[in-house]
């Protein structure tokens, strides 16, 4: 594979939920690209619309779910693949790992039964070679004492061990795209920064293409290399994390890092207002009732998808304004 | 209210509090053992700690939501539930607290107001009396009481279910707000709003604040003291900037060294400290800390370390305290 093909691809993606007048517009015009290798950030609050255009590229979503758009991994076209190919693809070229860990393993089967069955699943073999590629991994998420913890149930675990066996399924079968859905958000202080160090490594390590689903500013800042910020169902910015993150361009994303409370004790303001009802979405910029710098033109039209800077785009009106300033 | 005890008599003491939730066929989680604090007037008090050390008991058992096995509660200088005390009822009139999921807090089958009055009835205020001091409080947290009052909650934000929740509490112009993980559920930029609400209402209403969350960032933020929890004890307390600038406890350490960086160019390397806190049911002898503690020595599995008095800053640690028999509090001596 050359550098230039993305690894995954979304293309004006749209994801609506139900139908008629109530139907929400859950994802309205996403379109991004993972390298191989990189680290891709979503990064936005609740119904914003992250985790829907994530779960898209491995088909996940409920069959209610009306999705228009291109989603492409490894150039092909995820909504064209057949039942066998997309099991190939799931879990195989592409692995999720989900928040909560607990939900996400079976209480029924042993950790080990259950990393086995996946690597049995997609690369065939024997019992005992699935049951020794599962030690493997456990071994590579550092596990400790990973031989006993093949025979542990779920519940026998800690919320960190957990998230560590749930990594460590995704990577049995070496997919070369990892999906995070909010893979820390449960986890204590102390157990977060060990698993996102450990994924960070592990991303490197095996130089998987990895898109992380996040509403944390921190979790973002540690361990992507791009951001895209969605607000509303869009992507308002997006752009390399350090230039994002230092020079934001977003109103929306500068009120998002001046949400963030601080420890030297200066008051955070906070974005006033709430989102959108996206059953009913504004025609303008989404962002425009709450936006301190809106003007007529805002609720016009959705603006339109900018270049502000290498690598980097916005949906503003008033970018060029803001840049300058 | 009036305030009794005067200025210099603490809001709120707790004394030896402990909590023990016994296991079926044996045993016991050990959820809070031993806590002591006061909380002055008119301050915020943080408490900070990770997922099972005790700190949402704590709140419980500060309003006897949970009864304590053992320990004193005292409120502005009355023993809670002892026969010349402050009783049961008065105190949760006095003392009110906010939830953290805003939504399971709120009957689903209520308008805001009705939620709201919904105390003041209790106190035996009638329909009008009761509406008209909802309307003040939802007022009081920034909701117009003409367009929310008649919402039911599926019909609220997020940030606006735990403005009612506030409003629910203020509405019985209570003393003392324990606000146990009242922001954790919330979106960042919905959280900065509502902190800034509390940082008002406490500044209007002359409020004490018991904080209680797992975010260092905003416990720092708001608190004047606060108090660092670790398998249901105590590890170390002190005023908010004292604790934050210079940790004595080597799992305060740990938390404000687990923090992320916000900056790509400073991320965390090597993650501070490795596993889980052990389970409450069955904490290590000595210092609880002791197990992930990288000063660990015999001593701090043979001798639960003092948590010193409660005023200034302390840790429970052996470390700190010349004499303990720890190696590095021979040189601190």
């Amino acid at each position: 594979m050359t550098g230039a093909a993305p690894l995954a691809e979304l293309d004006d993606l749209r994801v609506q939920f139900g139908a008629g007048p109530d139907a929400v517009q859950a994802v309205r015009g996403v379109s991004l690209h993972v390298m191989p290798g990189e680290v891709l950030c979503l990064l936005g609050e609740s119904g914003s619309g992250k985790s829907v255009s994530m779960r898209a590229l491995l088909r996940l979503l409920p069959p209610q779910a009306r999705v228009t758009g291109g989603v492409q991994v490894e150039g092909q076209e995820v909504g064209r693949l057949s039942g066998r190919a997309l099991r190939a693809l799931r879990g195989g070229t592409a692995a999720m790992v989900f928040q909560e860990p607990m939900t996400a393993l079976d209480p029924v089967y042993t950790v080990g039964q259950q990393i086995a069955e996946s690597v049995q699943q997609h690369r065939g073999g024997t019992r005992a070679a699935a049951r020794a590629r599962a030690l493997e991994v456990l071994d590579l998420v550092r596990v400790p004492d990973a031989a006993r913890r093949l025979d542990a149930y779920p519940h026998e675990l800690s919320g960190g061990l957990r998230q560590r066996v749930v990594i460590a399924m995704a990577l049995a079968c070496r997919p070369r795209l990892l999906l995070a859905d909010e893979p820390t958000t449960a986890l204590d202080a102390t157990v977060q920064i060990q698993i996102l160090v450990l994924l960070r490594g592990l991303q490197r390590e095996l130089g998987m293409g990895m898109v992380l689903v996040t509403h944390d500013l921190g979790v973002a800042a540690e361990v992507s290399d791009r951001v895209a910020v969605m607000y509303a169902g869009q992507i308002v910015e997006q752009g390399p994390v350090r230039d994002v993150l230092r020079r934001p361009v977003h109103p929306y994303t500068r009120g998002l890092l001046a949400s963030v409370v601080r420890a030297d004790g200066v008051e955070a303001p906070g974005i006033p207002g709430s989102p959108p009802d996206l059953r009913r979405p504004p025609p303008g910029c989404a962002f425009a009732a709450r936006c301190p710098a809106a003007v007529g033109a805002c609720s016009a039209a959705v603006p339109a998808e900018q270049k502000v800077g290498p690598g980097r785009t916005a949906r503003c009106v008033r970018v060029g304004e803001s840049v300058a300033a | 209210m009036p305030d009794r005890g005067g200025p210099a008599q603490p809001m709120l003491i707790a004394a030896g509090l402990r909590k023990h939730f016994p296991i079926p066929g044996g045993g016991a989680v050990r959820a809070v053992d031993g806590v002591s604090f006061s909380v002055a007037k008119g301050e915020t008090l943080g408490v900070v700690g990770e997922s099972g050390c005790g700190k949402s008991t704590l709140a419980r058992l500060l309003l006897h939501l949970v009864r304590p096995d053992a320990g004193e509660l005292v409120f502005d200088g009355e023993a809670v539930g002892a026969p010349r005390g402050i009783t049961l009822k008065e105190l949760r009139r006095q003392a009110q607290m906010v939830f953290q999921d805003s939504a399971s807090s709120l009957n689903p089958r209520m308008p805001a107001r009705d939620s709201v009055a919904f105390g003041p009835r209790v106190l035996g205020r009638g329909p009008a009396q009761a509406a008209a001091e909802a309307d003040e409080a939802l007022r009081r947290v920034g909701l117009d009481p003409m367009q929310f009052g008649p919402r039911y909650p599926h019909e609220l934000s997020g940030g606006q279910k735990q403005r009612v929740n506030i409003a629910r509490a203020l509405a019985l112009q209570p003393r003392l707000v324990i606000l146990d993980e009242a922001v954790s559920a919330l979106d960042k930029s919905v959280e900065a709003q509502v902190l800034s609400l509390l940082a008002r209402l406490k500044r209007e209403l002359g409020l004490t604040y018991v904080f209680i969350s797992h975010d260092l960032a905003v416990v720092r933020h708001v608190s004047d003291r606060v108090l660092v929890m670790y398998l249901g004890s105590v590890a170390e307390s002190g005023p908010a900037d004292d604790v934050f600038a210079r940790p004595l406890h080597p799992y305060t350490r740990v938390l404000l060294a687990s923090r992320l960086s916000m900056d790509p160019d400073r991320r965390v390397e090597q993650a501070p400290i490795v596993g889980d806190p052990p389970s409450p049911a069955n904490p290590p002898s000595g210092c609880r800390f002791r197990t992930r503690c990288p000063h660990a020595e015999p001593v701090c599995a043979d001798r639960v370390p003092s948590p010193g008095s409660w005023d200034g800053h302390q840790a429970a640690c052996h470390m700190v305290h010349p004499g303990s028999g720890h190696s590095a509090a021979a040189l601190a001596a």
